[in-house]
């Protein structure tokens, strides 16, 4: 058995209770690294423009018959990037976080068949229409009640409202720093190595932990879950916490929203196509590359 | 209302297009009754002379060096002070690398509400009222704003720049600045192997309705003759038939090119997300009901099998 350096963080498996499988390791419950996942189940945006439907008066998207929720395509990312950096790091412990209606179970189930370790699902009509300062207030809550991450990790956006904004919320809330579109994350200790997207380029920063870091679609593809992680992640917990749990019930109120949504509808587009005739495939290829010559497209 | 900050930025030591525009929406909101436009950009004062020569009411420079790391922590203090002396009530950005991080940052201080890559912005019943996709395109909603200062970031290109300015505002400069936890220790230019899909000219994209991933070595055949780059959905990338790198759409790339060509792409929310911007569209499809055929300015009705061929024959012809 090879002596354990006894050092913190271990740079060997100890296990996810912390205990440490090598002789002479001092480190008996040594403090494992905790990370926290955001996960957001939204509508499918597969979903064929065609069945896309929105309540006008409600100002709510109307679910598409026969088309369910998917978990935020972004996110699993996060849950990739949370899994490496375990392995990476030899144990550690990975909380699911999901803020949404009973049905965001599924988006929690994702992860914990991609290897998280435990779930939490946060509901409650008191969340209906809330902004996104009140959606950051209740993660943070959650996040607190959770216990001391070392790291929070989010998709870059949730593919619904695309706004990203969400992990400067939760890191200003929670008074720690935030990086944001991370394409590469290395970890060493409370030292945290990103590599960053930008418009033009890449950018690598460093910070401490605790913070919140999100997760570009550039970071790569995450695993996909195999039967038998999704039959293991079955038997694996997920709570339940209310606003009231959290002691925020009130905050999540109308009267405390400082963005509120006046309008939601499916923009009219002027359809100006013009469909290229022709008797033939042929004729109609030849139709089309003069038009396209005539506009000087091509 | 008590007038808007602009949050301008340079590109080369210039003032970059977005700013410009930033300046636009404002003066726009300022004939609504938002007040004077005030502009603060990072370095000295000969850039920010040339935001009142874009018609900024008022330029401060800020100074203070740790600015050009550019992270949402170091800019903080600098709009912080920019905000009390001009008394700004809304703040505009770019939807850009330093908007993205510093519009959120600013709305969770002041307590108040940002809404990110807005497309039009309006002043209603004394509030800011901003206009933004959601849904990957397919809903737009009019979101409203109670707390202060608003901040909104602007999608490119959705106003125009002032044009014939006179240019006579006053111009000061201030070095507040800020520790930024994160440390920048790095920064490259996204390197470029052939045409880049961002930057090409042509983008040719094959989805699902291909049937076959073979069909690909036809689009970069048509491709390769525009001098443009081949392009896949996500669907498509799913199934194996084209490199996850080449995915356009929500979770890929964001193309905007003069001439995109959708083969077989029935146009769901995650692909327009990544080519609606695209100047001219071109759909070949068989189902004349397909989206991309609705959005596009030419469409074939017809196996793509049978015109693709054919299209790169007529083409060669004209060459």
């Amino acid at each position: 058995m090879l002596p354990c350096a006894g050092f913190a963080p271990p740079t060997h498996g100890h296990s996810p209770d912390g205990r440490c499988g090598r002789s002479g390791c001092a480190q008996e419950a040594v403090s494992r690294v905790n990370i926290i996942v955001c996960v957001k189940q939204i509508p499918d945006p597969e979903t064929p423009a065609a069945s896309f439907r929105v309540d006008e008066a409600a100002k709510k998207v109307i679910p598409a018959q026969g088309i369910a929720p998917v978990v935020n395509p972004y996110d699993p990312q996060a849950t990739e990037a949370a899994l490496r950096l375990n392995e990476a790091d030899g144990g550690g412990h990975v909380t699911v976080l999901s803020l949404g209606p009973e049905s965001a179970r599924d988006a929690i189930k994702h992860a914990l068949a991609m290897g998280a370790d435990e779930g939490v699902l946060i509901t409650g009509a008191e969340f209906d229409g809330i902004d996104n300062f009140q959606t950051a207030r209740a993660l943070a809550a959650a996040i607190q009640k959770v216990g001391e991450p070392d790291l929070i990790l989010m998709g870059r956006a949730a593919a619904d409202w695309d706004m990203g904004v969400v992990p400067t919320g939760v890191a200003s809330i929670l008074g720690i720093p935030v990086v944001t579109l991370a394409k590469a994350i290395e970890k060493s200790g409370n030292a945290l190595k990103v590599e960053r997207v930008l418009d033009d380029g890449f950018q690598t920063v460093e910070v401490s932990t605790p913070a919140v870091v999100s997760i570009s679609n550039e970071f790569g593809e995450p695993r996909y879950p195999q039967l038998r992680q999704i039959m293991l992640a079955a038997k694996k917990t997920v709570q339940i916490w209310s606003a009231t749990d959290l002691g925020i019930a009130e905050q999540m109120g109308a009267a405390n929203r400082d963005l509120t949504l006046e309008a939601l509808y499916v923009p009219k587009v002027e359809s100006n196509v013009e469909i290229i005739e022709g008797d033939t495939p042929e004729e109609k290829a030849r139709n089309l590359a003069l038009k396209l010559r005539a506009a000087k497209l091509i | 209302m008590a007038g808007i900050l602009v949050i301008a930025e340079s590109v080369e030591g210039k003032v970059a297009p977005i700013s410009g525009e930033l300046i636009g929406a404002a003066k726009k909101l300022s004939g609504e009754g938002a007040g004077q436009v005030t502009a603060l950009i990072a370095g000295d004062e000969a850039l920010a002379q040339e935001l009142i020569g874009k018609g900024a009411d008022n330029a401060i420079a800020a100074t203070n060096a740790g600015l050009a790391s550019g992270t949402a922590d170091a800019y903080l203090g600098a709009v912080e002070s920019a905000v009390s002396q001009s008394g700004a009530d809304i703040i505009l950005l770019g939807q850009t690398s330093l908007g993205r991080d510093l519009g959120p940052a600013l709305a969770f201080k002041y307590g108040s509400a940002v809404a990110m890559d807005c497309v039009d912005l309006k002043i209603e019943g004394g509030r800011l009222h901003a206009t933004r996709s959601a849904y990957g395109g397919n809903a737009r909603a009019v979101v409203g704003f109670k707390g202060s200062p608003a901040v909104a970031t602007v999608k490119a290109k959705s106003f125009d720049a002032p044009e014939g300015v006179s240019g006579s505002g006053s111009v000061s400069t201030i070095d507040a600045g800020g520790e930024s936890r994160v440390k920048v220790v790095g920064t490259s230019k996204a390197e470029t192997t052939g045409i880049r899909l961002e930057d090409a000219p042509v983008v040719v994209s094959g989805g699902r309705g291909l049937g076959d991933p073979s069909a690909f070595e036809m689009l970069e055949q048509l491709a390769k003759m525009l001098r443009g780059a081949t392009g896949a959905s996500r669907a498509a990338c799913d199934l194996g038939w084209y490199p996850p790198a080449q995915q356009v759409g929500l979770t890929g790339k964001t193309v905007s090119p003069n001439l995109y060509i959708a083969v077989a792409i029935s146009g769901a929310s995650q692909h327009m997300a990544g080519m609606a911007g695209s100047k001219n569209i071109v759909a070949i499809n068989k189902d004349a009901d397909a989206n991309m055929v609705r959005v596009s300015k030419f469409a074939i009705i017809e196996d793509y099998r049978k015109v693709i061929p054919a299209l790169i024959e007529e083409i060669k012809k004209l060459a």
